[in-house]
């Protein structure tokens, strides 16, 4: 019962989808450490200036499709089911939109930061990283997402336990990943 | 738009979720900018000390976690019923209480995780010390998360906004910016 759980129930409950994500955190923490990105992060101005916008972005939008799907399944008025549903396209389509704009958005006010600054910069290779980076994480964590919230749903899984620690774990992981392949992509095309 | 006919308040547009959304989504990754302009500052003490880099994502997924679980338990059971403001209230003390005891466990093997990385990465911070930065960090997180949500469930209550929209963003980016504000608050002081 999703209103009576006592602190000791919730702890239980939320323990090991925590740690999970704990390890998974980590897993982006070494990436983020790792040989190749501090030389990414010493070459490329504003690469540490946007990482925690780009990774919070992540949660934003996909936290928040995750909360929505979850309350559209408690009210039932979506069915956890793998078709054409125009409530679900709907809530996807506008999550792509939202995160591609925002990464976007968050390029441009990247390189504004670092020009006031006087810093430099490249606002051709923040704008192609955060688009590259953007993209990738659009597809995999409404993939993901859409997975683990239906079929966890049908075992009968409240969503809404589950959703922060996947969207946090996944966006942060591969959010970090995808900035080493945006950077490798766009060092690749100039 | 496929979205070509719309009821008087369809809260599955499209275009509704899009205009609600980005203004604010913007608005929070402008305010992001100011944990990575702190990022930015600590960058030479970063890229000497990777175990302080590990910390950072770590830190930052943890406080959002712990964020996330909360607005939707609280969103949840404001719809339900069971959730009031009141230190008394049942439902909010077990809520609070388990975000302390999740941080203290979480922060406690964060520590030790991060330094082995980091020593393995190449760093040479002490044990001590980096887990003294992540625990106590990680207790002033936990205390922002509780009341960071309570109090964003409320104002997004009272003004008319659905808090399943706007509380998870609000909060957890919050508790982001507020993570690498702490964490380094206790690094200048630690390292």
């Amino acid at each position: 019962m999703p209103g009576h759980d006592s602190a000791r129930d919730i702890y239980r409950q939320a323990v090991p989808v925590i740690t999970v994500s704990l390890i998974a955190g980590l897993f982006a923490g070494t990436i983020l450490a790792s040989d190749a990105m501090r030389a990414n992060i010493a070459e490329v101005p504003g690469l540490l200036l946007l990482l925690p916008a780009f990774l919070a972005t992540r949660g934003g939008v996909y936290g928040s499709l995750g909360a929505r799907l979850s309350t559209g399944l408690h009210q039932g008025i979506i069915e956890p089911r793998f078709r054409l549903d125009r409530r679900i396209t709907n809530a996807v389509v506008a999550s792509f939109l939202n995160g591609m704009t925002v990464s976007v958005f968050i390029a441009v006010v990247t390189y504004a930061t670092l020009v006031l600054f006087g810093d430099g910069g490249s606002l051709f290779q923040l704008v192609g990283v955060m688009v590259v980076a953007g993209f990738l994480s659009a597809v995999l964590m409404i993939t993901v997402l859409i997975a683990v919230i239906f079929l966890g749903y049908r075992r009968g899984l409240d969503p809404d336990n589950v959703i922060g620690p996947v969207v946090t774990t996944l966006g942060d992981v591969f959010g970090v990943f995808f900035l080493l392949v945006g950077v490798a992509a766009v060092g690749a095309v100039s | 738009m496929t979205d070509s006919a719309p009821s008087a308040v369809d809260e599955w547009s499209i275009r509704r979720i899009v205009r609600t959304m980005i203004p604010l989504l913007a608005a929070l990754s402008v305010l992001q900018l100011v944990s990575g302009t702190v990022l930015e500052t600590y960058e030479a003490v970063l890229l000497r000390h990777p175990a302080l880099l590990v910390l950072v994502p770590v830190q930052i997924g943890t406080a959002g976690n712990l964020a996330a679980i909360t607005c939707s338990r609280l969103t949840t059971q404001l719809y339900l019923g069971t959730y009031e403001l009141s230190p008394s209230n049942p439902a909010l003390r077990a809520n609070a209480g388990a975000v302390f005891g999740l941080a203290a466990t979480v922060f406690g093997a964060v520590g030790i995780a991060a330094w082995g990385i980091g020593l393995a990465l190449g760093g040479s911070l002490a044990l001590g010390r980096v887990l003294l930065i992540s625990l106590v960090s990680g207790l002033c997180l936990a205390v922002l998360v509780v009341v960071a949500s309570v109090a964003a469930v409320e104002v997004s209550y009272r003004v008319g906004l659905n808090p399943d929209d706007t509380t998870i963003p609000v909060v957890t980016n919050l508790c982001d910016i507020a993570g690498v504000l702490i964490l380094f608050a206790v690094v200048s002081v630690v390292v």
